[in-house]
């Protein structure tokens, strides 16, 4: 065996990721970090220490194993590692591209006390992208069962959910309410960010696992979550309809036109194209000087788009200081490369009406850091006298989303008092056999917790219906094709 | 077989058409007050119709629609029988709630009076008095006469040139009916925004409750953008969750009327270039078939 890596053996450089020129990609949708060539993966994987207790893997919402899936691509074996990530992670080339790694594995990684952390997320997206274009996938061998299981909603829980169902499997329908899958990884994240390709890839691989996705279904008013378990006959649902309903500003203005939510924005620009409009029929007019209020990842594609949509300025406001900012790191740093001016530590105020019912400017406050509040970051508090106002045309807010009612206006599950579907240990709301996981049940999260939500429910509804999953048969590669570590999910039978 | 085949279809008026379309498991879920979002097409927008009509045995819902802007001018020209709706997902909205009055006023201003039918027909299978008041430009775009003479114990018709039924508003057609019964205890009122601002402006002085049905810019239909939120009272509510139906005293509809117009220059250029694009159609010379000369 080789010697052992310590932080001063490896390459000392977090190996560099190309991404398309500021100037360039601010007028386009194309997808802005260009990912790891072979090479290039494979030079960062030797910056990997293989530490015996790999801090990486506790961080991960999913626990992939990380050092195990680093070494394959040191050895060259991608398919390895492809097999490595897809044990536990459904959609690599998705969560390489939109975790907040900084947070989570990269953020403990044992590298990153000395140097700057081993860049898994890259890692993970080189893989995923390579297994898109060469079509791998892992069938595995699936035992199946007379279970029917129905899925609320087609983003990231209900999508790891119905995975997990379909391996153990069960014969598996997604439903989603808007005429494509995908949830928030369709209306809500940008092309330039995770391409619409990516998407189709990952909900094509669903398919090929037996999984049916049912559009322009509204469950909740079509039909009930009751009915599903009754009159369709599914033996077990799980809800991941997210947190969608956006949260208003709440002052003066907020109704005029021009003032929208980051969600309407996104989802007319990605899902509807109005990008492309008059060539498809959603308008979205876009206004010169656009301020976005927030500073979240919602916020950050907010401004993006903006900018990419042609706007002449583009201004966030945040009544935190850049340190707070909830965006991911890198999203933060690109918006500042395309030239996305920042207001750290200001607050609006006030929207101000142009006199024909249109925004014409936004009144702002300065505002400096107190003490931390109940959320640890330090609580903001206006400068008296500090008042100064933004020309602008279009106000986006992407201040925080609520609890989607509809599922609780029709149905009688027990929510929490903020609307929120409450859940026991095995992520079983108050009605046997129904399931909840994902932004339905925490609030508004990341797609990487929102998929270990969803996996976790799959785990919770096996155990409600006897499917036992068992360890590895043998611990084999491939026996007559079939992939040993994927024959883990047998029901236990008893009739 | 087609997904949201069209089954039926007729024409009202130059502009006011109906699609009866197959969707079995909606017409059994659909109630009086609900709406669907329609795309005719992959390109197309998402827009927000009320459920007219429902048929729990033939499994159709029943929309009616005016073609005043690109996609329902669109839709007037490539919906036919034996066609399908690229997408419709609903029903969407809270029924609305069919209360016990006695004796109802149940108002439709022009394409509204599609949606308030089958409200009356409610009112009238719970044993209440149901007077129905119908507003039309004139007598050439009157729809439905029939179908609500079968429901209503009394129907005024009003068209704008008086050229049948009473001259005037609905909101003559109100007052009129307010002089004969002093016992009204509830109105609905379905219609473009003024007409039932105009509607709950009659009500008012009498404090008779006075449901409308708003019409909002909508995208998802599902509580996701807030395209559509509107003022109700001292509160900012989302018609497609909360709504549609709210208390027409307390709706601030010079606010929706305001955000009715945010899209009104796109709309124009839209619509533009779709009448160009027909009028090329129109003229266009059949290609001439080229004689065989092999």
């Amino acid at each position: 065996m080789a010697k052992k890596r310590t932080v001063r053996s490896i390459p000392q450089e977090r190996t560099p990721v190309r991404e398309l020129d500021p100037l360039e990609r601010s007028a386009n949708f194309e997808e802005v970090n260009c990912g790891y060539t072979e090479t290039e993966a494979v030079l960062e994987s030797q910056r990997c220490l293989y530490c015996p207790d790999p801090k990486c893997i506790a961080g991960c919402p999913v626990s992939i194993n990380i050092p195990g899936f680093i070494e394959r691509i040191g050895e060259r074996d991608f398919r390895g590692a492809y097999d490595i990530i897809t044990g536990t992670n459904l959609l690599p080339a998705v969560c390489g591209r939109v975790c907040p790694q900084e947070n989570q594995c990269e953020g403990v990684c044992v590298v990153g006390e000395n140097l700057v952390p081993v860049a898994i997320g890259r890692m993970e997206r080189f893989v995923g992208d390579l297994a898109i274009s060469n079509s791998w996938v892992n069938i595995p061998y699936i035992d199946p069962t007379r279970f029917r299981i129905g899925i609320v909603g087609s983003g990231p829980a209900g999508m790891a959910c119905a995975a997990d169902m379909a391996k153990a499997g069960c014969d598996v329908t997604v439903y989603e309410a808007f005429h494509e899958a995908g949830g928030v990884l369709r209306y809500g994240i940008p092309e330039f960010r995770l391409p619409n390709s990516v998407v189709d890839a990952e909900i094509e691989k669903l398919k090929m696992l037996g999984v049916k996705f049912e559009c322009n279904t509204l469950v909740g008013r079509l039909f009930t979550i009751r009915q599903m378990l009754t009159e369709l006959g599914f033996d077990a649902v799980f809800i991941g309809t997210g947190a969608g309903y956006p949260t208003m500003l709440g002052i003066p203005g907020d109704s005029l036109n021009g003032v929208l939510s980051a969600n309407e924005l996104l989802t007319r620009c990605n899902l509807m194209r109005a990008r492309d409009f008059p060539n498809v029929d959603t308008p979205l007019p876009l206004g010169k000087h656009v301020v976005v209020v927030g500073a979240g990842n919602t916020a950050m594609d907010a401004l993006r788009v903006s900018k990419r949509l042609g706007a002449a300025s583009v201004t966030c406001l945040y009544r935190r200081s850049k340190a707070e900012a909830p965006a991911r790191a890198e999203e933060v740093h690109h918006a500042e490369q395309e030239g996305i001016e920042f207001h750290w530590l200001s607050a609006p105020v006030e929207i101000l009406d142009d006199g024909d019912g249109s925004v014409c400017a936004i009144r702002c406050i300065k505002m400096e850091l107190g003490e931390p509040d109940a959320s640890g970051r330090r609580r903001p508090m206006p400068i008296g006298g500090s008042e100064f106002e933004i020309e602008t045309d279009q106000v986006v807010f992407a201040i925080g989303t609520n609890a989607n009612p509809i599922i609780g206006q029709t149905s009688d599950l027990k929510l929490n008092k903020r609307g929120y579907i409450d859940t026991d240990a095995d992520m079983m709301t108050s009605m046997a056999g129904v399931f909840a996981g994902g932004d339905i049940v925490t609030g508004a999260a990341t797609v990487i917790e929102a998929m270990g939500a969803g996996r976790k429910a799959a785990r919770g509804m096996k155990k409600f219906l006897g499917i036992r999953d068992v360890g590895p048969i043998s611990s084999g590669p491939a026996r007559f094709g079939i992939n040993t570590r994927e024959q883990n999910y047998r029901r236990v039978r008893t009739m | 077989m087609n997904r949201f085949e069209i089954v039926a279809r007729e024409d009202y008026s130059d502009v006011t058409f109906m699609l009866e379309v197959l969707h079995p498991m909606m017409a059994r879920a659909a109630n009086p007050g609900q709406f669907v979002i329609v795309m005719s097409h992959a390109e197309g927008e998402r827009i927000p119709l009320t459920i007219a009509d429902f048929d729990r045995d033939k499994g159709t819902i029943t929309l009616v629609i005016q073609a005043v802007g690109k996609s329902t001018m669109e839709m007037q020209t490539i919906c036919q029988v034996g066609g399908s709706l690229y997408g419709l997902a609903g029903p969407m909205g809270i029924p609305s709630h069919l209360s016990d009055a006695r004796k109802a006023i149940c108002v439709g201003g022009g394409l509204g009076v599609a949606p308030v039918f089958p409200q009356a027909r409610a009112f009238k299978q719970n044993g209440a008095y149901v007077i129905g008041v119908l507003g039309f430009r004139n007598k050439d775009l009157i729809f439905w006469e029939d179908k609500f003479r079968t429901i209503c114990d009394e129907l005024i018709i009003c068209t704008d040139d008086g050229s049948a039924g009473i001259k005037g508003f609905v909101t003559d057609g109100i007052n009129l009916a307010l002089k004969h019964h002093q016992d009204i205890d509830e109105v609905i009122a379905i219609g473009p925004p003024v007409m039932m601002k105009a509607s709950a402006d009659a009500t008012r002085a009498a404090g008779i409750r006075t449901m409308v049905s708003l019409n909002p810019i909508m995208v998802d239909g599902t509580g996701m953008c807030g395209g559509c939120r509107v003022k109700v009272g001292e509160e900012v509510r989302f018609a497609c969750v909360d709504g549609p139906d709210f208390d027409g005293h307390a709706v601030d509809f010079d606010d929706l009327m305001v955000r009715l117009r945010r899209y009104k220059e796109e709309e124009r250029v839209a619509t533009e270039r779709w009448s160009e694009t027909c009028r090329m159609r129109a003229t266009a010379v059949d290609p001439i078939e080229m004689p065989d000369i092999g």
